[in-house]
């Protein structure tokens, strides 16, 4: 049984998290109550800026001739694609490069630089060599992401406590025992973190990918719409896209939870 | 007493972009089974060196290291270096896992040093459930667990405040008195060996050479919280407190 004082205390914080929960739900019903009422009296141009009843006809155009689900579930086939390499590569690169201090050293200032140009500027060259298809996109999504996955996980391996690693040569541990003892599992959470990066880097790919070649996906909506000047698709597919992109998110955030075990 | 470590003329020589640092000089001594011998000095002098050339982890310059009848050593460090993912029980078994010795033998001698030690209920515990005490209880397991025949511990209670100091020494000391081991056990405060030690050591600070051996004679010799109160103690901590050339 808890004191009148800690009762209280509990009920403050519920209190607390109810009012918040209310702010937010009110600030978005705000911003669509107003965009609406501001449409319905022509106080703005709708052509430029759509309404939110505009979006929602044009979301259930889609879905009944179009193929709204396949627009959404190709982006995310495609982000779910190069996140899965993107890890996979990064983190053998960074063992390679946590391994041989030499080819680390070496291959330094190449790493810095492919990390600070943006990628899509390899965009053009991406489709030429290896065409306009699905493959470009992930190529263009998986060179966004791996060079921060590399650079995240290196730093974690890197940052292993040195007393431990002093530990494990003291009892003659090898190269290989070192690592997959005390290296991988000190750097999980680490790891785990550096994919969240990575989700929304893909995510980020995938999008500028298809805004450069596609024929489905919501970044190809988007893309279309402006082309056609049919502003309704494009925040369509913005608004899509910012609940597809939140859903993730969470998603990784809920594993995230579950996977790091606390200190 | 049979000799079980030989050192002689031991210079350690560190290399940096600024030049060559003369860590260790003209070191030499002898350490006998069933000896607890402390090596004390201020601090940069090099101790800990020592200790890392011994289990290996650091090359000489010149100089012989001899270790008699195939010896083995155990490392125990300042931080108890518990790997926080697994059990007490998985962390005391790192070192066999590594020698790949992972018999049902060494496995139930480890369970039974744990049993031993009052850390028989915790096995299946994660390092952060245990006091900072106990962790270090867990560590010197963890080192007895290989059966070195000696045991390095570098500044093994510095990382404990000082009551659970106190208390931590005198479990580490019975522990290691009742498996019999030989140690060499560096520590910056002199208390602390005088109440452990059989022999102190007294390095020269930088390039650390020795400056001078005590053997530890105390009236009534027990545990390290009872050797604090022998009449010699204040004699020795003296003695020794003058030889260390602090630079304040």
């Amino acid at each position: 049984m808890y004191s009148k004082e800690h009762i209280k205390y509990l009920k403050k914080i519920k209190i607390d998290k109810i009012i918040i929960l209310s702010i937010q739900v009110f600030l978005i019903i705000l911003f669509i109550g107003l965009w609406q009422i501001l449409a319905n009296y022509n106080l703005i141009n709708t052509f430029v800026t759509s309404s939110p009843i505009r979006v929602l006809k044009t979301t259930i155009n889609l879905y009944q001739t179009n193929n709204l689900f396949q627009h959404i579930f190709t982006t995310i086939y495609e982000t779910v694609i190069s996140f899965s390499l993107a890890t996979l590569i990064g983190i053998i690169i960074a063992t390679i490069l946590w391994w041989n201090k030499f080819i680390s050293r070496v291959l330094d200032p190449y790493l810095i630089i492919l990390n600070s140009i943006p990628k899509v500027a390899l965009g053009p060259i991406i489709i030429i060599w290896i065409g306009a298809k699905t493959s470009s996109i992930i190529v263009m999504a998986l060179l966004i992401s791996v060079i921060v996955t590399i650079i995240n996980v290196l730093n974690g391996f890197n940052k292993t406590d040195s007393s431990k690693i002093r530990l494990m040569k003291s009892l003659g541990a090898t190269k290989f025992q070192t690592f997959f003892k005390l290296v991988l599992p000190s750097s999980f959470n680490n790891i785990i973190s550096a994919l969240k990066i990575n989700v929304s880097m893909s995510l980020i790919g995938v999008i500028t990918g298809e805004f450069l070649v596609s024929k489905k996906g919501i970044g190809y909506l988007i893309m279309y719409g402006s082309q056609v000047f049919n502003l309704d698709l494009v925040i369509t597919g913005i608004v899509i896209l910012a609940i597809v992109s939140a859903i993730m998110y969470y998603i990784v955030y809920y594993i995230e939870i579950k996977l790091i075990k606390n200190d | 007493m049979n000799k079980i470590l030989n050192i002689e003329n031991l210079k350690k020589i560190y290399h940096t972009k600024q030049g060559e640092i003369l860590a260790i000089d003209n070191f030499s001594f002898n350490l006998y089974e069933g000896e607890f011998v402390s090596i004390v000095g201020p601090s940069g002098c090099g101790k800990s060196t020592i200790l890392s050339i011994l289990c290996g982890l650091e090359d000489i310059s010149e100089g012989t290291i001899r270790f008699n009848n195939n010896s083995t050593i155990g490392y125990m460090l300042q931080q108890d270096s518990l790997f926080n993912w697994r059990t007490i029980m998985e962390n005391c078994l790192l070192g066999l896992e590594i020698k790949n010795e992972l018999t049902k033998e060494n496995k139930q001698y480890v369970l039974n040093l744990l049993n031993t030690y009052g850390l028989g209920d915790f096995i299946n515990n994660y390092p952060s459930s245990l006091s900072g005490g106990m962790r270090q209880r867990a560590a010197l397991i963890r080192t007895l667990a290989t059966k070195p025949d000696i045991l390095l511990l570098d500044e093994p209670f510095s990382a404990l405040d000082y009551q659970t100091r106190l208390a931590v020494s005198d479990d580490v000391y019975n522990i290691i008195k009742k498996e019999g081991k030989s140690v060499i056990m560096v520590t910056h405060d002199i208390s602390e060996a005088i109440s452990m030690a059989d022999r102190i050591i007294v390095l020269t600070s930088r390039p650390g050479t020795v400056k001078s051996i005590h053997n530890i004679e105390l009236s009534n010799k027990s545990t390290p919280i009872e050797n604090r109160k022998a009449k010699e103690f204040a004699y020795y901590y003296d003695l020794i407190w003058k030889e260390i050339d602090y630079h304040v």
